[in-house]
């Protein structure tokens, strides 16, 4: 187990390395930020002095080594747009991200859930070939025209929903979020409905299987045979029993949710890490967009290893170390 | 990637009977072909290029579905911003989106398939490597890398479909490694290997073919997310540049206008990626039912 750690944050710090040095090459590769970031009357020596102020004279090699040495000391550079540290900008943001994440996750579950448990139970029928060529269509439906419909239909046709920002946010249990007020709740729907579509039919087909294993299982027999009901045989045994694997899986998805809350962001101007990425690689803002890329591999890297590790907990016939 | 159920050789007769059983599939196969057909035949069936100034009256602009211009021309579907037809645009686009999703698939494809198959034919450090490699991959979402990579290095229909090699590659990888390890150890393997062929040879000539139906699938369904990841990265403004602009960018484009009103520039695009990539994905879960050696009948 302390071995498979440690050669896991060996891991960590090669891929956190690598990541780096290919970002800041690249990054460092398209335009000069300075022909950007200065009106376009300014002049020659405006311009240097610019340059010189951004450290954009010194060779590669000597900015990715400041870069570095910053990083180590959690410094990821500060903003060319905003001029505060693009760490702040992006750890700022984080919240209003995790926060549509979560709720998406939530509406999925609730949505999916039901509907996989009937399709797992009534195999042939036409409602179940319905709800799973649903799900497939769930997948296919592009995400982010998906969004634009639900902003055509719920905003701009109903007039019932808002269609951009994140609305009034209040403090609940000291945390700033939208659920604090009716405003930033309705602010809230849409978005995540438009993430929750994409992670849907994951829930429905992952239920649907779990159910129809479960089924056949000796215990849901002897439920039967102790004269239970079948709605209570359904309702309190089976969904007990599968609902940890499920909610494990999905919580497992929570960061590929994060990351497809890019899109979701863009579309309803949603004020979260998705957006000010997208904003940053459209301004040429370098240490923002580098900034993100080392944050999200992180948490990419520390998803994956709590999964591993959840995996284990599971499923004892999972060992870690030996082979890998 | 839908020519794969054609029967051409015999062995694959049994499947496409099979395959036929469904209606769904078969009607979806047959959107997937008239597809195909648009997109190739797309220049000489739009009644414009949209793309040649020269062609497009600024007069025209912002017509609603089915209007008739005073000038003479019948716009099916309506006009944009700048008074391009908008059904010779999505013909365009079309052509653009496909052409991504595909040559990105069997690029992928290729790739995959070769390390997969070298993975599980040298096995050892090699396969140990590769599969790391792998498992590394696959812990990233897909839209995330793409993303990363369109960041570094800008836009271009090139650099797109580099991205999107790059991050489904591991996918045909790991499913075929997983079929070639249970293929390599049959008598037939061992029969080439007695007649002194070389590993180049038995890989790719012996191994390959057999290990083909999962590919086929995973395929299908690749082909799809990449098409839809592309207009994906062209809605955020990160795939392809305006000169090249596939269903996603059209899409793109009438988010602009529709808040005032302008539904047809953005919907109907919209429908035409979402009917082609469902009707790719049909396909695709069909072709899963029927080549599943676990429901052979």
């Amino acid at each position: 187990m302390t071995v498979f750690l440690i050669r896991r944050l060996l891991q960590t710090l090669a891929v956190l390395f690598a990541v780096s040095l290919v970002v800041f090459v690249g990054l460092y590769a398209v335009g000069n930020p300075a022909d950007i970031l200065l009106p376009d009357d300014a002049t020659e020596v405006e311009r240097q002095a610019a340059i010189r102020s951004l450290g954009l004279d010194q060779p590669l090699i000597v900015q990715y080594g400041l870069f570095l040495k910053n990083a180590l000391s959690g410094d990821l550079g500060r903003s060319f747009v905003y001029n505060e540290p693009s760490i702040k900008l992006i750890l700022a943001r984080f919240p209003a991200t995790l926060e549509l994440a979560l709720s998406a996750l939530f509406i999925a579950m609730v949505l999916g859930f039901p509907l996989g448990l009937y399709a797992g139970l009534h195999p042939g029928t036409r409602m179940e070939r319905a709800i799973m060529t649903g799900s497939i269509l769930g997948f296919s439906l592009p995400n982010f025209w998906q969004g634009l419909m639900l902003i055509l239909i719920f905003s701009i046709g109903l007039g019932w929903l808002p269609s951009s920002g994140r609305g009034q946010t209040g403090s609940l249990f000291g945390i700033e979020t939208s659920f604090a007020t009716w405003d930033g709740i309705r602010h809230l729907i849409l978005p995540a409905t438009n993430l929750a579509l994409f992670k849907l039919a994951l829930v429905i087909r992952l239920t649907r299987a779990q159910v129809r294993e479960t089924m056949p299982l000796d215990f849901v027999k002897f439920g039967r045979a102790r004269g239970l009901t079948e709605r209570r045989i359904v309702g309190v045994h089976v969904a007990k029993t599968i609902a940890a694997p499920i909610v494990t899986v999905i919580g497992m998805e929570l960061g590929s949710v994060i990351a497809f809350a890019v899109v979701t962001e863009s579309i309803f101007a949603w004020p979260g890490m998705g957006k000010l990425i997208i904003d940053s690689i459209n301004r040429l803002d370098r240490p923002v967009v580098a900034a993100y890329l080392l944050v999200i591999t992180f948490l990419f890297i520390l998803i994956n290893l709590v999964v591993d590790l959840l995996y284990t907990a599971l499923d004892p016939r999972v060992r870690l170390g030996g082979k890998s | 990637m839908t020519e794969e159920a054609v029967p051409a050789p015999s062995r694959w007769r049994p499947v496409w009977q099979e395959f036929c059983e469904s209606k769904t599939a078969v009607l979806a196969l047959w959107i997937c072909s008239l597809m195909l057909l648009a997109a190739v035949f797309g220049p000489w069936i739009a009644p414009q290029n949209p793309y040649d100034l020269t062609q497009i009256s600024f007069f025209d602009s912002r017509l609603p579905p089915f209007s008739t211009s005073p000038d003479g021309p019948y716009y099916l579907l309506g006009t944009d911003n700048q008074g391009r037809d908008m059904y010779s645009a999505m013909l365009y686009g079309l052509r653009t989106s496909l052409l991504v999703g595909v040559s990105s698939g069997v690029l992928a494809i290729i790739l995959g398939v070769s390390l997969g198959l070298v993975a599980a034919y040298a096995g050892g450090g090699v396969d140990a490597l590769i599969m790391r490699i792998v498992d590394f991959m696959l812990g990233f979402p897909t839209i995330l890398v793409a993303l990363m990579m369109l960041a570094i290095l800008g836009q271009g229909v090139e650099k797109v479909i580099l991205a999107l090699v790059v991050v489904q590659w591991a996918y045909f990888a790991r499913a075929v490694r997983a079929t070639a390890l249970s293929e390599r150890n049959k008598e037939y393997i061992e029969a080439a290997r007695s007649l002194g062929l070389s590993h180049t040879r038995i890989v790719f000539g012996h191994l390959a073919p057999n290990c083909m139906p999962p590919v086929i699938v995973i395929g299908t369904m690749q082909v799809a997310s990449a098409i839809s990841a592309e207009a994906t990265l062209s809605f955020l403004g990160l795939g392809l540049p305006i000169t090249e602009p596939s269903l996603g960018l059209l899409i793109s484009n009438g988010f602009n206008v529709m808040l005032a009103g302008l539904y047809w520039i953005s919907v109907f695009p919209g429908l035409l990626l979402l009917t082609l990539i469902f009707a790719i994905n049909i396909v695709g879960d069909r072709l899963r039912e029927v080549l599943n050696p676990r429901n052979a009948k």
